[in-house]
């Protein structure tokens, strides 16, 4: 116990040498948390985004259906499976049928997918309930995302000009009627799509009772059946490894962040053990002649540097958890339009500050400074007691 | 039956090597110590006091020849083992005092005995003990900084005699200090060295120290030149042995 105690009032003594240390590490614990708290909120943040407005629980698709393939709508399309279905009679699962189509805003052309859903469905965080809001005339309520109001010159209460082809391949058209402009951070509900409702669809294109996927409802049960009427699911992962892909590219340049946050403070611990070997050797010799062994030496040296990473972290406790508790609920708000970034990010980002991720920073900068901390006092090695006493190095 | 010497060499040699050259620091040096000897190593700079006391204080080994200290040869021993010998038998004076700077005169004291794994109240009673031998009691919560450099001499010997060692190994004790204070830390050096038997050794060419000793024996370019002990109007012992 006599080194430790001997590190700590070594570097409690060594005053502000030791506190500008402290800072200049902790400034790196707390902008390290920060950062990739920053990453893993804008992550979890995206996933929970699409998963609460496109995903749900998993989607069940028409064998024909790829969502890569616009062409491959013309065909997927078929009756929902019994097991599908029931579950959507019992609200734990909302049925979509996909269909071509194009809208003629203002006289201009815009290629749309028409999705039929219900506007009764809670699978899904879509305020599809404005699609069965009570309206005069015949015209078809259509739900639109901002940024597809804002590709068409749309608002609350426009008409436009939708076509389309029915079951048949006959064109037909119709004016609808812009019902509600949704706010979204998922861009794929959004650009380049129209709500209308379920069954005013099927029976526009002639499709009764016909779906192109079906979205589960989170923790829902699913049928026994793995893939009923030949309906193949695809889960959460399925659809986030993309996003997930996305992350992992941008965290690249966290990292490189990360590491230079990191280079920064051990440059300042590295910097203070190599100036301790100089200004410190008639003290080491001091210390051999009272009876430390040169092992002894080099753990007090090597602890000594550590004990700057531990004081760093409780001071970056100190003012980095009222901080980034803050920033945490308050959110940091994104410059300009976020569509840029390809996440489904809102106008301001909430960091995540995991248990993982405070644990493993705090590990990692620990045991980065423990080796810079170790590997100059590596010369005590070779250090002759003699030497050191008279102020030089062996 | 005479009693073993305490420090023994024979033949001892240290050579350095300078490039092309080697220069002998000592050159078979043969000399033993008794338990309780207040001896001194004189001779001009360069002839060889300061690599004797190193090598009996086991904080080098030499070239050739032998030495045995409490029974133990020094150029067989470990790193460990020198620690070891270190810790429990000797105790070093230095010069520039080497006190500790971010540590109280008690905590410097105390040192010594955290390393021997003594328990905190027998630390205390033999750290006050300690700065009672050399009457600074008052000065315990004080820093290096604060004192003079009589005191801080005075606080290193505490240091080096509060865990009880059987060699004392001044080098230079008094090169730092006006003569008042040199002869106050001598002083106490013969005072202690009468009341616990401790062996001293100094390595000196400061004329008040040579007064104090009993034997002095003088080195010339790493020889043994003259060894002689005192007719007995001086040494430790009595009255603090001031001629």
């Amino acid at each position: 116990m006599i080194i430790p105690k001997l590190a700590l009032k070594n570097i409690l003594g060594a005053g502000l040498r030791t506190w500008l240390n402290v800072f200049v590490l902790s400034l790196s614990f707390v902008l390290i948390i920060f950062s990739q708290g920053l990453l893993e909120g804008m992550n979890q943040q995206a996933e929970e985004a699409m998963i609460a407005s496109e995903i749900g629980g998993g989607h069940y698709r028409h064998p024909a259906y790829d969502p890569y393939d616009p062409l491959s709508l013309r065909d997927a399309h078929g009756p929902v499976p019994g097991p599908l279905a029931a579950m959507a009679e019992a609200g734990r699962a909302a049925p979509v049928l996909v269909i071509q189509g194009t809208a003629y805003p203002q006289g201009r052309l815009i290629a749309v997918q028409v999705k039929g859903i219900d506007p009764a469905q809670t699978v899904l965080n879509l305020p599809t309930a404005f699609l069965a809001a009570p309206r005069a005339g015949d015209d078809i309520p259509v739900l639109i995302g901002q940024r597809m109001a804002a590709l068409g010159g749309l608002k609350t209460g426009d008409s436009v000009t939708l076509q389309w082809r029915d079951a048949r391949g006959t064109f037909d058209a119709r004016d609808a009627v812009v019902v509600q402009v949704m706010k979204t951070s998922v861009q794929s509900v959004d650009r380049g799509q129209v709500w209308v409702p379920l069954d005013r669809l099927r029976e526009m294109t002639g499709m009764p009772g016909e779906a192109t996927f079906v979205v589960v409802a989170q923790g829902a049960a699913r049928p026994a059946d793995a893939a009923p009427g030949g309906w193949q699911f695809r889960g959460q992962d399925h659809f986030l490894a993309d996003i997930r892909a996305m992350v992992e590219s941008k965290s690249v340049g966290s990292s490189i962040f990360y590491a230079i946050l990191l280079a920064l403070a051990m440059l300042a611990i590295f910097d203070t053990q190599v100036l301790a070997l100089f200004h410190r050797r008639r003290e080491m010799g001091t210390l051999m002649a009272l009876g430390f062994t040169r092992g002894k030496v080099i753990a007090l040296f090597t602890l000594e540097g550590l004990l700057n990473g531990v004081l760093a972290a409780l001071v970056a406790a100190v003012y980095g958890i009222p901080l980034l508790s803050w920033i945490a609920r308050t959110g940091w708000a994104l410059p300009g339009d976020t569509d840029s970034y390809g996440f489904a990010i809102g106008e301001r980002l909430f960091p995540r500050y995991s248990v993982a991720l405070v644990a493993g920073t705090t590990g990692l900068v620990l045991l980065t400074t423990a080796i810079v901390s170790f590997l100059p006092t590596r010369r005590i090695a070779r250090l002759k007691p003699t030497d050191a006493l008279r102020g030089r190095m062996t | 039956m005479p009693e073993t010497p305490i420090i023994e060499t024979r033949d001892l040699t240290k050579t350095y090597s300078m490039g092309l050259y080697a220069i002998a620091a000592l050159d078979r040096v043969s000399l033993s110590f008794d338990r309780g000897e207040f001896a001194g190593l004189v001779g001009p700079s360069g002839s060889g006091k300061t690599t004797l006391l190193n090598i009996i204080g086991s904080l080098d080994t030499p070239s050739s020849g032998s030495a045995v200290v409490m029974g133990q040869r020094i150029e067989s021993l470990t790193h460990k083992d020198a620690a070891r010998l270190r810790n429990r038998h000797v105790g070093f004076i230095f010069q520039t005092f080497n006190l500790l700077p971010v540590y109280t005169v008690y905590e410097n004291v105390e040192f010594a005995l955290l390393l021997l794994g003594l328990p905190p109240a027998e630390r205390r009673r033999k750290v006050m003990a300690a700065l009672e031998w050399v009457h600074l009691s008052d000065r315990a919560a004080s820093k290096p900084a604060q004192l003079s450099g009589g005191q801080s001499q005075r606080v290193a010997i505490a240091r080096a005699m509060v865990k009880e060692p059987d060699i004392i190994l001044a080098d230079e004790p008094t090169a730092n200090l006006d003569a008042e204070n040199s002869h106050n830390v001598l002083q106490t050096m013969a005072r202690l060295n009468g009341e616990f038997g401790t062996t001293f050794i100094f390595a000196t060419h400061d004329f008040k120290v040579m007064q104090y000793l009993r034997r002095t024996i003088t080195l010339v370019d790493g020889r043994v030149d003259t060894d002689r002990v005192a007719d007995g109007r001086g040494g430790a012992g009595g009255e603090g042995g001031r001629p």
